[in-house]
């Protein structure tokens, strides 16, 4: 499994609080029974009923790959057709001011690095992006330290998941099954599975 | 040491720490269904894995089941194709499935504690957010995704990182007319969607003491609503009275072991906690929310907030500061898995009882199991209902979240007795949804309007 040590490329600025994964990804679109072509699908409600323009329409960030969020982004429903969605639209990391748990539990399983920061550090890089949507945002995985034009933070993420990240080891499978003569032994330990 | 039963059950199923940092964490039961597991399975095959311990994984179909015929093949293609794979899967790899023609049949989190495969000090995943429920029997329960599915599949472990754990007393007695539901909407709006984040809640107090199992599933189930990945109860006799005799649940010299093991894992009474917050239960109105997360809430006595967020404003089209009572309704919609059982039925029949559904609202009425539905037909409920002119379904997720043919059309105002009210969640983009109480939901269907059961109730015999 390949380590991911930074990502690069342009923003896409989502304005909001408590985005939840029924607004990313329809309820109707995880009548499938795999993840293919759930990009198309990516806000498909959200984007039809904005009054503006939303992000995920506008031609301005086209091709960018990274998505700036405000608090508690990915609440709610435990789908990981969302953040599958999101990575097959092209998000290769979200930086923003928090995460719902499982949201973030399932990026990280995908490898799509989610950065935390302040709000007003996170509205500051938004408004960037909006008045300048070329600029290039880099985001480095083991330091935190996000660049975008004259914009410089440090983010942070939760260790564990960062030192995933950075060995190469964000994709769990195979780390679950290496001891498996050990997950037996807390099996038998465990009087329901054992008997009483 | 004096320790919680989160730490407990954490250290008791705690297989090593990962290179990564995490903590490979043993799951003692997986539940799956049909929406989040087939990508799982292929995944298992692309790799060359097996299942690990396909006797620690149930199957049921909750989500896609139409509830007005359950008869297979459904007409809707698509989930006819789901209900084929999952039985393909379990097949393949040797796992029970509860099929929609099974007497077990229902919603993933009612049937769970049915049949008493959920106990307490376990460690319990699905790959469904209100997997949080079976936290009421005193289980460390959290919904995963797709990949972390795959990973309980093939290794009977997740990588996860510990949660802090708040402990939320709410003492005293429940007025008349104010329910689990209303306790737990009552903590979201007061610790918010987000406070919960990181936390896994313990639920206590003398008011959750003298609680049912069903109520504590109605708190539990929404713990996730308040952004905490798990929540629990520390299981009592209540827990154990309701589990002896289910299916699942141990036997003879068994039982007793199992309870002394039980009673083992409860957090002990020093324990120290991370956060604590205190409820008074008297002071809880019935509660009902008028925005875009469950969160935004007002007592039915009370009106929209003034400073009241105008994204959810505009979505709703409410004004702040207008009264939430007498909001007209389309639809009233009783299920789902945090209020699907037979004491929200029965509650809600008290309610209904001689009374007509209004003229302009469409009733549903949705057992969460086919347990559930036969016990209310054997007390005669469903005539109760059908008399009102509700609808009396079949068991499933139904209109909780649009998966099935249960949803509604255009702006349609639903009062509902799910657990969320996220923009588009009933299946419209621009429908609208009102968290309450199974009882309040009656009260709604029958005025046309969100009404103050407590008024209603001051007719009905206790």
């Amino acid at each position: 499994m390949s380590r991911i040590l930074s990502i690069s490329g342009r923003g896409i600025p989502l304005r909001g609080n408590d985005i939840d994964t029924d607004r990313i990804m329809p309820a109707r679109y995880l009548k499938v029974v795999s993840f293919e072509g759930l990009e198309k699908h990516v806000f498909e409600d959200d984007r039809r009923t904005n009054r503006g323009p939303h992000p995920f329409s506008d031609m301005r960030y086209q091709d960018a790959s990274i998505l700036v969020v405000n608090s508690n982004f990915g609440c709610g429903s435990s789908r990981e057709h969302a953040p599958q969605g999101l990575a097959r639209f092209g998000i290769g990391a979200i930086i923003g001011e928090s995460f719902s748990e499982i949201f973030l539990g399932n990026c990280s399983v995908l490898g799509v690095p989610c950065f935390t920061a302040d709000h007003e550090t996170i509205e500051k890089l938004q408004t960037l992006i909006e008045q300048s949507p070329e600029t290039v945002v880099d985001a480095d995985v083991q330091t935190g330290r996000i660049t975008a034009g004259p914009l410089t933070f440090t983010a942070s993420m939760p260790t564990a998941v960062r030192d995933a990240f950075v060995q190469g080891k964000w994709d769990p499978t195979m780390m679950l099954l290496d001891k498996f003569e050990e997950v037996r032994a807390v099996g038998q330990h465990l009087p329901y599975v054992s008997g009483f | 040491m004096a320790d919680t039963l989160f730490h407990k059950v954490w250290n008791a199923h705690r297989v090593r720490t990962l290179p990564s940092g995490q903590t490979q964490l043993f799951i003692g039961l997986h539940l799956i269904h049909e929406v989040t597991s087939p990508q799982a399975f292929d995944m298992i095959r692309q790799h060359g894995w097996t299942v690990a311990f396909p006797e620690r994984t149930v199957a049921t179909i909750d989500h896609i089941v139409p509830t007005s015929s359950q008869k297979r093949p459904f007409l809707d293609v698509m989930a006819e194709e789901m209900t084929v794979a999952l039985e393909r899967n379990c097949k393949a790899f040797g796992i029970k499935l509860y099929l929609p023609d099974a007497m077990e049949q229902g919603i993933v989190h009612v049937i769970g504690p049915q049949l008493g495969l959920t106990q307490p000090g376990m460690t319990i995943a699905c790959g469904d957010s209100h997997t949080s429920t079976h936290g009421a029997f005193g289980a460390i329960a959290m919904g995963i995704g797709t990949s972390q599915v795959r990973d309980v599949l093939a290794s009977q472990c997740l990588a996860v990182e510990p949660l802090k754990v708040r402990r939320i007393d709410v003492n005293g007695k429940l007025p008349s007319g104010v329910y689990a539901k209303d306790v737990i909407l009552t903590i979201i709006r007061r610790l918010g969607v987000q406070g919960g984040v990181g936390f896994a809640y313990e639920y206590g107090g003398t008011t959750l003491d003298a609680m049912s199992m069903d109520e504590r599933m109605t708190i539990c189930n929404m713990s996730i609503e308040g952004g905490a990945r798990a929540g629990y109860v520390n299981p009592d006799d209540t827990t154990f009275a309701y589990l002896k005799g289910r299916k699942f649940a141990p036997t003879g010299a068994e039982w007793d072991r199992a309870v002394a093991w039980w009673r083992s894992m409860a957090s002990d009474k020093d324990a120290s906690y991370d956060d604590r917050v205190t409820l008074d239960a008297p002071s809880i109105e019935p509660t009902v929310t008028w925005g875009i997360n469950p969160g935004q809430s007002v007592g039915v006595s009370e009106r929209i907030p003034a400073n009241a967020d105008p994204e959810a404003l505009a979505y709703m089209g409410f004004d702040a500061s207008m009264p939430i009572s007498g909001t007209r309704i389309d639809v009233a919609f009783i299920g789902s898995c945090t209020n699907g059982r037979l004491s929200d039925i029965e509650e809600a029949a008290r309610i209904v009882k001689g009374h007509k559904v209004a003229k302009h609202v469409k009733a549903l009425m949705v057992p969460g199991s086919r347990e559930v539905a036969l016990a209310a037909e054997k007390r005669g409920l469903h005539q109760v209902f059908i008399d009102a002119g509700f609808e009396w379904r079949g068991a499933g997720c139904s209109m909780c979240l649009a998966m099935n043919p249960d949803k509604l059309e255009g702006r349609q105002v639903c009062a509902s007795s799910s657990n969320r009210n996220f923009k588009g969640r009933q299946g419209s983009p621009t429908g609208r949804t009102l968290l309450m109480s199974p009882a309040m939901v009656a009260a709604a269907a029958i005025a046309g309007e969100v009404a103050d059961v407590r008024e209603m109730l001051e007719a009905v015999p206790a």
